[in-house]
Formats: C-alpha cells, structure tokens, sequence
C-alpha cells in the first residue's frame, strides 16, 4: 500500500494545480496562461481543418490559388478594361490580385471563424478547453491558403517585372494588423452567432459589401482626400492600401488613414475578446 | 493520502425552462419579446421567467485514490455535476475545489472527424480531451493494439464499423492519464465483451490509485468499482454510502411504479365479460416495483373486473421479452380442475413465482380464455402490455453470468470434471443467485 502511495505522490506532484469551479460573473479579460498551456490544441485545431477541408475534392489546395485568380480575371475584365477603373500606375491584375490575397483570407477567415463555434457544438458540451481555441485556430487555419495564394503572387511580380521597394519590410506588419481584424470580429461573430443564428445568414452579405467598401476593384485615391479618415474606419482599407504599398510600391498610404484602421481593428479585438469572454460561461448551455 | 482532492461545497445549477428546448433564439425573438414586454409591463401579467434547479446544493469530498459512484434516476442530476465539475457549463452557485490534472469521459469519440483517419482522430481526440503531444505518440502504439484496429489505421474513420468506432473512440480515452477522472455512462456502448474490457481498464485506473468519479446505470460497474457512492435525487444528494446500501436505496427511490390503471383501454380480443384493471409486480416484501434483483422471486398481481357469471375460464399470466418473445405463461387454476367459476365483482390474483430470468427487462402480459369444450381457447380478453420490470443484476456474479453465457434463461448448474478413472477434480459450488 505504501509503495503505491509513493508513486503516486510522485505521479501527482508536478501537477499540483487547483482548480476552482465556480460561478463567475462581470467582464474577464483572456487568460493568456491558460491559453498558452492549451497551445497544442491550437494547432491541432487547426490542422484539423486545413485536412479536412480538400478531402474529397479534386482540385485540392489548388482551391486556395482559384478562388482570388479567377476573382481576379473577372474584375481585370470588367473594372480593369471595360470601366477602365485606374490602378495607381502598376497592371490592373496585379493591382487587382494584391488586394485581393488578404481579401480573400479575411473574408474565409471571417466566415469561418464566426461558424465555428456552432459547427464545434458537440465539443462545446463534452470537454473542457479554453473556447477560444475554436475560432482562432480557424482562422490560423486560412493562413495556409494565404500563403499559397501569396506565390502566385511572386510569380506575377516576377511576370510584370515589379520588384518590391525597401517598403516590404512593413508587410508582416499589415498581415499582423489582417489577423487583428478578422480575429477582432471573427470573435464577435462567432460568440453571437450561438445565441442568434442570424449571424449565419448575414456572414455571407456582409463580406459582399465590405468588399465594395474596401479598395479592392479600384484605388482608395478615388476617395475624396476628405473622407479618407472615415474610410480607414474600414480596417481592411488599411491593410489592402498597405500590402499594394509594401509589395508594388504605389501610393504611399496616408498616414491618418492608416492609424485609424489599426485603431479599430485593436479596438474590436480587445473587445472581441471581452465579449467573447462574457458569454464564454454560456455557450455550453444554449448551443 | 486522506487528502481530499475533489470538495463541492453547495453547488447548484440553475436552467431556464424553455431554454434547453428553445436552445438559440433569433434577434426577431428578442425584438419581439422586448416590444411585448413593454406591453405586458403595463398589463399584471409581468411572471418572471420559469426556472429549474437541475443541482441544488450540491456538497462532498473525494479523497485521494477514491472512486465514488454517482447513481440517480434519469434526471436526477449526475450529468449535470459532470459538466459543473469539468468547468463545460458553469454553476449557478456554490464551488468546487479540484486538485489534480482533470480527465473528463463524458462521452467516447470526442473529437472523432469522419473524414480523417484513425491514426489522425487518436491525436485530434487526444489533444482535445488534454493530451500533450508527447504523450499522444508515446501511448499511439498501445491505443491501436488495445482498438485492434491496426489494419485500419491509415482508413477514415467513416467507413469504420460502429463497433470498430468504438473500440478506437474507448482506446484514447483509457490512455488519458489524469489524476482525477470524470466518467459517464461509457460503458453503455459496445458489445458485451467490449463493456468487459473496458470496465477491466476502468478497475486498472482505479487500482493505481486515482480518483474516480463515475456516472453508471449499470449497477454491476459501480458495485464492482466503486466502494462508495452517491445517490441524486432531482437534483439533490439523497444519500452518500457504501455501494451495497446505496443501491438499495436507488433501486427504492423508484418513482415510476407500473400502477398503470389505462390498461383497462388496452385490452384485446375482449367480449365485455371481464375487465383487467390492474396489473403489478411485486418484489419479494410486497411492495410494487419496476426493479427486481436478480434471483429474487416475482409476485405478479392481476386485478379484474366480472361484469357477468363466468364459467369454466383460466385467467393468467405471460413472461415475455421486450421483444415479444414468451418465455413462459401459467394460469389459475393449475390443478383439477383447471378452470374456474366466477360470479360478477373484483377479484385479485396473486402468483408467486420462482424464476431463472437473466438480467434485463421484461413485459408481464395478463389475460383469460374459455376451459370448456364448446369455446375452449377463446379468448375472454387480453393486455399485452400490462406491466414491465427489469431484473437488476445487484451482485457481480450476476452481471458476469448475464455476459458471458448466451441464451433466455439463467441456470445454476453444479458443475463436475472428472478424469478417466472417474476421480473427481474438483466441485464448484451451485451458483447461488
């Protein structure tokens, strides 16, 4: 019986955490701790939906390069050529297709995210974690079509000719503050769609008008200099203006501008995470 | 190692009505209902909303290397302390202090996706309920020999058969090694040679010394598990005991007696001369119940109606399966004569009867026909439904008896191995219900 009792001391002894159940109430902020004991969650997560994603499909993760090219042709056709929409100096389908790569990772990203939670339902109400590895891995998970979406990228500079400025080095910068966005709302999102699933059905509208609000198709120097502030409300103004001026060099984004869209998109993540944290307590009963 | 590692001091967990059921609402609801509630302030009709307490005050202690059984009703509340301990939902009030890694069983195959191999669900499965990843490739090759299941390592777990399923869902779970481990009801799935094996793994766990709280219906698990146990009761602690006495008071909280006064509606083949009105199992005190233990004998009670003088008539009783199989029927009376006369009233028929049914849950169905020449066999009315009982396996003999032998009925037989020269080796012991 002692030597049981030994091993068992030494079994429990690294791990002599407490935890206190109980019932909670008011405004949390994220427990980074806890969130970085669960790391490996996360990547399981969000392996998880990258291999899921192309079974069964024939293309594969050329989906990935599909979906911004073929946007891309479309609006080269219709707003490069037949409305001759100008694009700050560099070849419409480049000027196109920069945007168009975080474009289109905020905009799955953002879908996703905000489905997510519900789509874990079943997780939800059988196992302990930190709920906040559901939608965040899902949106780590877009950054692998981003990636390959982004070589295209490269052989197309390569193709035109137009090599990056020093400005590149920003570009982690604007990928960080794309991340910000989409995890800003995608958490709000996703916390809101357990208890209204309206949340489902407005996604796909949303994204629709956001992008005509976001310089995809044209330049945001069609925007009266004086509304360029209000623009930048729109984060992903900020970060489409800001990867055409890190990768191709055209217009220097307007400083203003761009401090206001970091402004919202760390507005709406703090946030995010507030709200998120709030109604955390309740997903596992009204899922 | 008295220290106590799991302490509920209180607890409690509060539903909305409506909620679970309602589950999500829409932001038309919400508008709607804010536009009415101005109405109704102005009107008297102004209720709160209905509220249930699916735990209330919920308080004890697990000590270290302890497994503690929590046995109730169908709602009576274990599933909901699973998920207040293991943090998934909230409680309302009160707390409880965990000390330890916490592993939580609530279901198998948590995790599982359809669409990825069994070698890719053990580690998704394992990462969500807590595994590190070292863990999870240290342990892989154990998982898969104890799933036998290495051929179909490599194939999606959607063309798995359900029991294959199971066993690699089953696999994982066991090879968490948490300090403390919250288990529900698992045991339910699988074959019965599956069940063996995991509740083997289960007693292995428990005799390294963890803590173990386990949620079961089978009271042939939680006898052989657990020394002590809890008893819920809508909600409430009715009783924390050693498992024996525990059991029985489980087994006595029976709230669905079959007093069951509509089969009178259910009658068949009936010619208006008799009426059933009531028919109850009795267990051996002569109290009604749904639960006979195992061994025990039955009394079977048929209430009737005459409406009019009866002549020459059996009226009986039969044992049949859930599934509509007879096991076996007997009707009063069983000597000569066997008919009986009856002048109109109310009449009781009481049958004691020793049987060798196994485990499991049975329809008692009541009925009388005709003894004489002219009409003999026809029927004077019928209810196949009339009253169920489960004979509950409460020792483990039983339940090992009820798994491993095939067939509708127990037998206690006194086996002998004799060698050539007629020696006897050895005797076991009639074995005793």
């Amino acid at each position: 019986m002692s030597s049981v009792a030994e091993r068992v001391e030494t079994d429990t002894s690294p791990s002599e955490e407490t935890v206190l159940v109980r019932p909670t109430s008011g405004w949390v902020f994220v427990d980074f701790k806890e969130l970085w004991r669960y790391r490996e969650l996360f990547y399981f997560l969000a392996w998880r939906d990258i291999k899921v994603r192309y079974k069964q499909t024939v293309l594969g993760a050329a989906w990935a390069v599909l979906q911004p090219v073929i946007t891309m042709i479309i609006f080269s056709i219709f707003f490069g050529r037949l409305a001759k929409i100008p694009s700050d100096g560099v070849p419409y389908p480049i000027f196109a297709y920069t945007a168009l790569i975080p474009w289109t990772f905020f905009a799955f990203a953002l879908t996703n995210s905000s489905n997510s939670l519900v789509g874990g339902a079943s997780l939800i109400t059988k196992v302990y974690f930190p709920r906040l590895a559901i939608p965040v891995s899902s949106v780590i998970a877009g950054l692998l079509d981003f990636g390959i979406a982004f070589i295209v990228l490269i052989g197309m500079m390569l193709f035109y000719g137009i090599y990056p400025t020093p400005a590149v080095i920003a570009l982690p910068f604007f990928v960080l503050l794309t991340l910000v966005t989409v995890l800003g709302i995608g958490l709000w999102l996703s916390a809101l769609n357990v208890e209204y699933r309206d949340i489902r059905y407005t996604v796909p509208f949303l994204t629709q008008v956001w992008m005509f609000a976001t310089p995809i198709a044209y330049p945001s120097s069609m925007v009266p200099e004086q509304w360029r502030i209000v623009y930048g409300l729109n984060p992903m103004a900020g970060v489409v203006e800001g990867f055409r001026w890190a990768l191709l060099g055209v217009a220097d984004p307007s400083g203003p501008m761009l401090a206001v869209s970091t402004t919202v998109a760390v507005l709406m993540l703090v946030s995010g995470m507030f709200y998120f944290r709030r109604m955390e307590r309740k997903f596992a009963d009204i899922i | 190692m008295s220290d106590v590692v799991i302490r509920a001091e209180g607890l409690g967990k509060q539903y909305r009505i409506g909620e679970r059921q309602a589950q999500y609402e829409t932001i038309r609801d919400v508008l709607s209902n804010a536009a009415s509630a101005v109405f109704r302030q102005s009107q008297n009709g102004n209720k709160p909303d209905e509220t249930f307490w699916a735990l209330k005050d919920v308080s004890f202690e697990v000590k270290r290397g302890e497994v503690l059984g929590v046995i109730g009703r169908n709602g009576a509340g274990k599933s909901t302390l699973l998920k207040v301990l293991t943090r998934i939902t909230e409680p309302t009030e009160g707390y409880a202090e965990i000390r330890g890694r916490v592993g939580s069983l609530l279901e198998i195959g948590t995790g599982f996706h359809p669409e990825l191999t069994g070698r890719d669900n053990i580690y998704l499965s394992g990462a969500i309920m807590g595994m590190k990843r070292a863990e999870i490739i240290r342990k892989f090759d154990d998982i898969i020999e104890f799933a036998g299941i290495e051929r179909f390592i490599d194939t999606p777990v959607k063309r798995y058969s359900s029991g294959m399923y199971t066993r690699l869902a089953f696999a994982v779970a066991a090879h968490l090694e948490p300090e403390i481990l919250l288990v529900d009801e698992v045991l339910a799935v699988g074959d019965a040679a599956f069940q063996r094996k995991c509740l083997g793994k289960m007693s292995e766990i428990a005799g390294e010394g963890r803590t173990v709280l386990f949620v079961s219906h089978n009271m042939a698990a939680i006898s052989e598990l657990c020394r002590e146990c809890m008893v819920l009761e809508s909600g409430a602690v009715l009783l924390i005991a050693n498992t024996d006495e525990a059991i029985l008071t489980y087994l006595s909280t029976d709230g669905e007696v079959a007093i069951d006064s509509s089969i009178m509606e259910r009658q068949i083949d009936h010619d208006g001369s008799v009426d059933f009105t009531q028919a109850l199992v009795l267990d051996s005190s002569g109290n009604a119940t749904r639960n006979i233990h195992f061994g025990e004998p039955i009394t079977i009670a048929i209430s009737f109606r005459v409406n009019r003088p009866l002549n020459a008539v059996r009226i009986g009783f039969e044992i049949a399966t859930v599934t509509g199989l007879a096991i076996a029927s007997s009707h009063y009376p069983v000597e000569e004569p066997t008919y009986m006369n009856y002048e109109p009233g109310h009449y009781t028929l009481r049958a004691e009867v020793e049987h060798f049914l196994r485990a499991g849950r049975y329809v008692v169905r009541v009925g009388g026909h005709h003894a004489n020449a002219a009409r003999n066999g026809a029927s004077i009315g019928r209810v196949m439904d009339a009253a169920i009982f489960d004979i509950i396996p409460i020792s483990f003999e039983s339940a090992r008896l009820a798994q491993y032998e095939n067939g509708l009925i127990a037998m206690f037989p006194r086996w002998q191995l004799l060698q050539k020269a007629g020696e006897t080796l050895s005797t076991s012991r009639r074995e005793q219900p």
